[in-house]
């Protein structure tokens, strides 16, 4: 059997594809996302650390 | 001149054969309950985290009916209702859909767990875990309870998303289970008492095949009879209010109503009128389950705007 060049398993290939195309993208939109979300939500713990306290007066000799 | 030859080949599968493997119909429940448990916690999501976290219990909803479909693949092919299914009807390979079930949980179950927290990951890991191998693989075939256990799978989701908010379980979040848990028997079995041939047929041993129409119409009352407290006693806790009460009470008593008509009739009175009462009170099961999370949702809605709730 020859293939037509517009076979119907071209389309369903084709509707596969793009399918799995547009899933990927969208998975990476919302990795994107989250990390968007994460970031500007929760300070980076290294942000966090308690200034260096100034030395108290009057224990200079 | 060499000829491109093609042989034919046995359905190649379209993207809309792998949706189908996930089961959207069941989905769109879980996406609803799981926004509603996620919703009603009280501790404020990110709507971002929230949407993506209500993907994600989806996502591994359909990982689930994907291996559901996968295993169960013999049975689903000998009942008319699951024939057409994509594995029975020979689009997709029943190794593919193993496949993808396995490969959907692994991504649902870790990327709960980076969006939301590891509890709520933990919780949809174990939800997949029993409804894959402790109802599909284990209970479907060997007890007519298969229903009652099988059913706490389809309960898990708005605990999960109570989780997703809170990090853990509560007295509230429980009884979001135990009202899916309770409405389940009732809601599949008035189904399976007018699809009576398809069960049979598959040797899956429903209450129906093996304890008789009768026993399945008193199963009937005394679940619909148990379900009443779990739905009315979530009204008291601080997710539920006058709305939500109220409208348990209503749809308790049609609920009860439905199914002591249900358990009142015998088989000629169902064959008579093709089982008019048993298909009533399967669609207002529907009904039922939507209202109630919905007024759940309206007591959240109501309690943001400093009414409702207790």
């Amino acid at each position: 059997m020859s293939f037509p060049p517009e076979h119907e398993l071209h389309k369903r290939r084709l509707g596969r594809n793009l399918g799995l195309g547009l899933s990927l993208l969208a998975f990476v939109v919302i990795v994107f996302g989250m990390t968007i979300v994460k970031v500007s939500r929760e300070p980076h713990p290294a942000a966090a650390k308690p200034a260096v306290a100034a030395p108290a007066q009057g224990t200079q000799p | 001149m060499s000829d491109i030859r093609v042989y034919e080949q046995g359905g190649e599968a379209g993207f809309g054969d792998y949706v189908q493997l996930l089961k959207p119909r069941v989905m769109s429940l879980v996406v609803f309950t799981a926004f509603v448990g996620l919703l009603v916690a009280p501790v404020p999501v990110h709507p971002f985290i929230a949407f993506t976290s209500i993907l994600f219990i989806a996502l591994g909803g359909g990982a689930s009916g994907a291996l559901n479909m996968w295993w169960d693949a013999d049975i689903d092919a000998k009942m008319r209702r699951t024939r057409g299914r994509p594995v029975p009807a020979g689009s997709v390979a029943a190794d593919e859909a193993l496949a993808l079930g396995i490969g959907l949980t692994v991504i649902s179950v870790a990327m709960l767990g980076l969006s939301a927290n590891f509890a709520a990951a933990g919780l949809l890991a174990f939800t997949i875990f029993f409804y894959v191998v402790i109802y599909t693989m284990w209970l479907k075939r060997t007890t007519p309870q298969n229903i009652v256990i099988g059913g706490a799978a389809g309960a898990f989701p708005p605990m999960i998303g109570w989780a997703c908010a809170t990090g853990g379980i509560s007295i509230e979040s429980v009884l979001m289970f135990a009202l899916i848990f309770m409405w389940t028997p009732p809601h599949f079995w008035s189904l399976a008492l007018f699809m009576k041939d398809d069960y049979s047929n598959a040797g899956v041993p429903m209450l129906t095949v093996t304890h008789g129409r009768k026993a399945t119409r008193r199963h009937i009352l005394i679940y619909t009879v148990l379900l009443a407290p779990v739905a009315l006693g979530a009204g008291f806790t601080s997710i539920g209010g006058p709305v939500y009460l109220a409208s348990s009470v209503v749809l308790n008593a049609i609920f009860l109503k439905g199914a002591w008509d249900i358990w009142r009739r015998d088989e000629a009175q169902a064959e008579a009128d093709k089982y008019a009462v048993e298909k009533r009170v399967f669609r207002f099961s529907l009904l039922y389950l939507f209202l109630h999370f919905g007024a759940l949702l309206a007591e959240a809605v109501l309690h943001a705007y400093g009414l409702g709730a207790w």
